[in-house]
């Protein structure tokens, strides 16, 4: 089947997902990256890659913060930015997700940032825009989010550069998490070793272990002698009910404490997608302490979407990467 | 006026016949099969050399969309389609709007096949009122306007104590009760089996056990109760073998599964392929070559089309927000002789489980050429490919999984009361 | 076509930029040639000063025609730009179209108070009004042929002369 991410020649055309992607065109997001990390801290924090380019993020489901890191990449290099909220205008007014795609194509945009709550929309989506234009996953439903999950292995990289010889635990709700899915593709895919996921049964989805991961069920086993720990959001919503009787509870068994932290290695980084839920997922003293990352994850993550969207806007002038 | 159809290989289950012989019509009825009646001169000869003629198909189940769903098809369209696709017979679940709780709409709906006269439809009445799994519907009157089953189409009975006492009530007349069985709370909200896709594609899955949990405790109350229970669309490898102990154990149980599950699993969604969006949903390899195998061993009785016809605005959209279903009149016949090719069985078993099977199950008299009966007839080319494309299908639902792709099989006419409803150009 | 020996003109031009320098004075090498000569004029001179390497892929006017490199490589200026006496080091230089980019890129770090173009071999061909004011040899080549600088595992450099026919 072809990868609908891929062009005729191989060539990253739309970032849907990180499942199915060549460990190559992985490898040269994050190289470019490295290029991007150094931007924002000149007196100019732009480069004029992208200028006369009008990218224009389109959320079919809220999220300032993901909207904002999209926004903050596209304009460091020198694109134009036209947000849409739909999730609040249109979609409530009957326009079907196509119409909305529609009118934006006729506005002339070169690359969609989506956010959409079913998982495949953002598929859908690249189906139906012609070929010029470049779509960007920026999460739909429980699928993928796959510019968080490179930021995360970018992350992992500047402080654990030997990817061949790791071990990195996610924890929590993997059931719902389109970042557990794009972190654990990732992972795989750059050759780490071992992945783990440490939740409740309640929280894992059928047949996790064919993702390429060990499950545990505990913390002290689970956590032993990683070097990296993903620790996942827990939404409100699912705190109390059939899937986990209480926050408290959570915490109790699957929050990160200083206590369990002690379980990794002495040098592990904690790593969060944010926002962090403090003394549900993870306690402050962790979520602050020396061996969270959680804050450069942030602005790695303003350089890897900078990096993917020079790379697809590359692409679309006729060559290079 | 009087039919001759001759040089054709004939199938007819019912009747044990696999071979070439002559048929001969008269006042749409079977006047003769392999030797001239008496007196008997043609007005019209179908020379069906190099085809197969066997009974008209019977689909125990074909969504007609009227009424209330015409944007989707229309009773005309549908039964075109259902006569270029050699069926003759068919059952429809209740699930229109209005549902067919009432005896005024089930008149209505054979009043209105009668006058089309393109095949015979047979109504399934809703088991409860509104399908909301509460009241029972009159069943008594409803078999009276024609009803000749009774169906919760795709809505649950979650009231074990509703679901029992219309299993007593329709036992005490002797009806038939058809359910597609899925547990309504596992299934919620789910779009796809739950599994190794539906975990990567990040879609709400429905467990095998839904269905495997449902057929259960149908088949437990269909024992203690002694009601006849026919399960609609098995979908997991659990199931059938619950059907087969329990019909080893002498329950009384019938099962059926779509054309589409006998060939494609959850593999079939890929990226997010909506028209792979079907209920129940598409499940693993190892539940299909279950089914495959139940079909063959008897465990399951009938292939139907599942016939479902979705408009492509409804179509149109992610997968999950996708309206479930296929077109499939028109695929019936392919797809159930490709069931027969994969798995090595004969073009004889693959016919019974598309005419005298699910005759038998629906209690009506079609689905076999014996002397006297009905002369509704399919002739068809067993090898002949064709390729599966929107513009041509007659159904008004243009959306199936098997869009573009060749298949074998094609009906060259259909008969109805022996009189050519369809013909292939 | 007798090209010279790299290691003559390296030396020559490392003598060209000590008579520059000045207090205020910083070296930035253009990858890869560029940084490569920048760390050997180092070496040689011994003197403590600021350096840094661009990449300039960032800032390339052919992006649109090529898109992005398939391997940039990280620009880094680890000094404050503002005020300094900028050598600028390259290896060959042809249409100019690099130093463009480059000194777009270093005016985003910050205003320098000059910038002077070093490079091993002037090609000919330059397309803007930029000229290099430190060079090693000037050699004149037709547009078809290419001019590569490498340097082996032991920093020895050699040029090699492709002639493109197609």
């Amino acid at each position: 089947m072809h990868n609908p991410q891929l062009d005729a020649n191989g060539k990253l055309k739309h970032l849907l997902t990180i499942e199915g992607l060549p460990k190559k065109i992985l490898t040269q997001i994050l190289d470019s990256a490295e290029s991007f990390v150094g931007v924002a801290e000149r007196d100019i924090k732009k480069v004029p890659l992208l200028r006369g380019k009008t990218v224009c993020n389109i959320f079919f489901e809220n999220s300032t913060r993901t909207r904002t890191t999209f926004e903050i990449a596209a304009k460091r290099l020198s694109a134009d930015v036209i947000n849409l909220n739909v999730g609040t205008s249109s979609q409530s007014k009957g326009e079907t997700i196509l119409d909305t795609v529609d009118n934006l194509i006729a506005m002339h945009a070169d690359m969609f940032v989506v956010r959409h709550g079913q998982s495949g929309a953002v598929h859908f989506i690249a189906q139906h825009v012609p070929d010029n234009i470049s779509v960007i996953n920026a999460g739909d439903g429980r699928h993928a989010h796959p510019t968080q999950g490179l930021l995360d292995v970018f992350t992992v990289r500047r402080y654990k550069p030997d990817m061949h010889n790791l071990r990195v635990a996610l924890v929590g709700d993997v059931l719902h998490s389109r970042v557990a899915r794009s972190e654990i593709h990732a992972l795989t895919t750059l050759g780490v070793p071992e992945v783990r996921v440490i939740a409740p049964k309640t929280l894992l989805p059928a047949g996790v272990e064919k993702l390429g991961v060990q499950v545990f069920h505990d913390m002290k086993t689970g956590l032993k002698d990683v070097d990296v720990i993903m620790m996942l959001r827990l939404q409100n919503e699912r705190m109390t009910g059939a899937l986990l009787p209480s926050a408290q509870e959570y915490f109790k068994t699957f929050g990160l404490t200083q206590e369990k932290l002690s379980y990794a290695k002495p040098d592990a980084i904690v790593m969060h997608p944010g926002p962090m839920n403090r003394g549900v997922e993870i306690e402050s003293h962790v979520a602050d302490g020396s061996q969270s990352v959680i804050l450069p994850q942030v602005t790695y993550g303003i350089a890897v979407r900078m990096a993917v969207m020079a790379i697809l806007a590359g692409r679309q002038a006729g060559g290079g990467a | 006026m009087k039919i001759h159809i001759k040089n054709g290989h004939l199938i007819d289950p019912k009747n044990k016949i696999d071979t070439k012989r002559d048929v001969y019509i008269a006042a749409g009825k079977i006047a003769g099969i392999g030797s001239v009646p008496d007196g008997f001169v043609a007005n019209q000869t179908i020379d069906a050399t190099g085809l197969v003629v066997a009974p008209g198909f019977v689909d125990l189940s074909a969504r007609l969309r009227e009424p209330g769903f015409e944007h989707k098809a229309t009773l005309k369209s549908e039964l075109l389609a259902a006569a270029a696709g050699g069926i003759t017979s068919l059952a429809c679940p209740p699930d229109t709007d209005p549902v067919l709780d009432e005896p005024g709409l089930v008149e209505m709906l054979k009043h209105r096949a009668k006058q089309l006269n393109l095949a015979h439809v047979y109504p399934l009445g809703a088991l409860t009122r509104q399908l909301e799994g509460k009241l029972l519907t009159e069943m008594c009157e409803l078999t009276e306007a024609g009803c000749v089953g009774f169906s919760q189409a795709d809505m649950a009975i979650t009231d074990t104590q509703v679901l029992w006492r219309a299993f007593e009530y329709a036992a005490t007349f002797g009806y038939t009760i058809f359910l597609r069985a899925e547990d309504y709370y596992l299934a919620k909200d789910g779009v796809a089996h739950d599994g190794e896709i539906a975990s990567r594609l990040g879609l709400k899955g429905i467990p095998a056990a839904a269905e495997s949990l449902a057929i259960a405790s149908i088949l437990r109350i269909a024992h203690e109760t002694s009601t006849r229970v026919h399960l609609c669309r098995l979908s997991t490898a659990e199931g059938v073998e619950l059907v087969r102990t329990a019909k080893k154990q002498g329950v009384q149980v019938s099962a059926d599964v779509s054309a589409q599950h006998c060939h494609l699993t959850d593999h079939d969604v890929g990226y997010f392929n909506a028209q792979a969006n079907l209920k129940p949903p598409l499940r693993s390899p190892r539940d299909k070559a279950a089914l495959c195998q139940g079909l063959k061993d008897g465990t399951i009785d009938a292939i139907c089309s599942d016939h479902t016809p979705v408009d492509d605005d409804a179509k149109l959209l992610p997968f999950a927000e996708a309206e479930a279903g296929a077109t499939g009149l028109e695929l019936l016949l392919p797809l159930t002789l490709k069931w027969a090719t994969d798995n090595k069985s004969t073009s004889f078993d693959a016919i019974a489980k598309i005419t005298s099977q699910p005759a038998n199950i629906l209690g009506i008299s079609g689905g076999h050429l014996s002397l006297n009966a009905d002369a509704d007839i399919a002739i068809f080319n067993a090898s002949q490919e064709w390729k599966v494309d929107a513009n041509q299908l007659k159904s008004q639902g243009k959306n199936t999984p098997f869009l573009g792709l060749t298949l074998a099989g094609r009906v060259q006419y259909t008969l109805l009361h022996g009189q050519i409803t369809y013909q292939n150009s | 076509m007798q090209l010279p020996n790299p290691e003559t003109l390296l030396a020559e031009i490392t003598a060209k930029i000590q008579a520059q320098l000045q207090p205020n004075s910083a070296l930035v090498g253009i990858h890869s040639g560029g940084v490569w000569l920048m760390q050997r004029v180092l070496e040689s001179i011994r003197q403590d000063i600021p350096f840094g390497m661009l990449d300039a892929a960032l800032y390339r006017d052919d992006y649109a025609r090529r898109g992005l490199k398939t391997e940039p490589k990280p620009s880094n200026i680890p000094f404050d730009v503002q005020d300094k006496h900028i050598i600028l080091i390259d290896d060959i230089f042809y249409t100019g179209r690099t130093t463009r980019a480059a000194m777009n890129e270093l005016f985003d770090y910050g205003r320098p108070a000059s910038i002077t173009l070093a490079v091993l071999i002037n090609r000919g061909g330059g397309e803007l009004p930029i000229a290099p004011q430190i060079v090693g040899a000037n050699i004149a080549l037709k547009p078809n042929q290419s001019l590569q600088l490498s340097q082996d595992t032991k920093d020895k450099l050699y040029l090699t002369l492709e002639a493109n026919d197609a």
